[in-house]
């Protein structure tokens, strides 16, 4: 079964610098906040393809069938959390 | 003709695509069926490819897109996102403007 801190890993390999929390406890579903000053200029779907990207052939190959992705600069975050 | 030329193909003659599983009146997946309720909302008229009926084009549509999921909608012959993007879009406005323009375009 895939856990949520196994996949919060993966990501953290492939983005070292970004900020990753990753929650869902049924081993299927999971929910990913990723912030990262490398999004920075790039538009959402780069954002995600470089968290999938991180992933490689887990998500290929259905390892994990639903993650929900966000992913936000470190100033949007920053403005997020005093809104 | 390949599946990759086939589905560029689709993009190109489909303003508004979405490659889903299931149909739109009967989405066979709760993400799918997110991006249906999202594009609708918008008043969005959309071509759909239910993926489930298509191993080939299941398969093709993540190297198509470079991106591994489903679903993918695709607007103008361009990958707008997948489900979380069509929401984070939709929540800014962004999502109908986006489609009141191509289908504004789309109209001339």
């Amino acid at each position: 079964m895939t856990r949520a801190e196994d996949i919060q890993k993966m990501i953290q390999q492939g983005l070292p610098d970004a900020t990753v929390q990753v929650r869902g406890d049924d081993g299927q579903h999971f929910e990913a906040l990723i912030v990262s000053a490398d999004f920075a200029g790039k538009n959402l779907v780069q954002q995600h393809q470089m968290v999938y990207r991180a992933l490689g052939a887990n998500m290929r190959d259905a390892v994990i069938h639903a993650l929900a992705l966000r992913t936000l600069t470190p100033e949007q975050y920053a403005a997020e959390s005093t809104r | 003709m390949n599946v990759q030329d086939k589905i560029r193909q689709q993009v190109e003659e489909n303003t508004i695509i979405l490659y889903m599983k299931g149909t739109p009146q009967f989405p066979q997946c709760g993400f799918s069926g997110r991006a249906v309720q999202l594009l609708q909302s918008c008043g969005a008229k959309f071509a759909s490819v239910n993926v489930l009926a298509d191993p080939e084009i299941r398969e093709g549509i993540k190297q198509f897109g470079n991106w591994p999921t489903v679903p993918q909608l695709y607007v103008k012959g361009q990958l707008v996102g997948g489900s979380d993007i069509m929401m984070e879009m939709h929540q800014k406005g962004e999502l109908q403007k986006l489609i009141a323009e191509a289908q504004g375009a789309a109209a001339k």
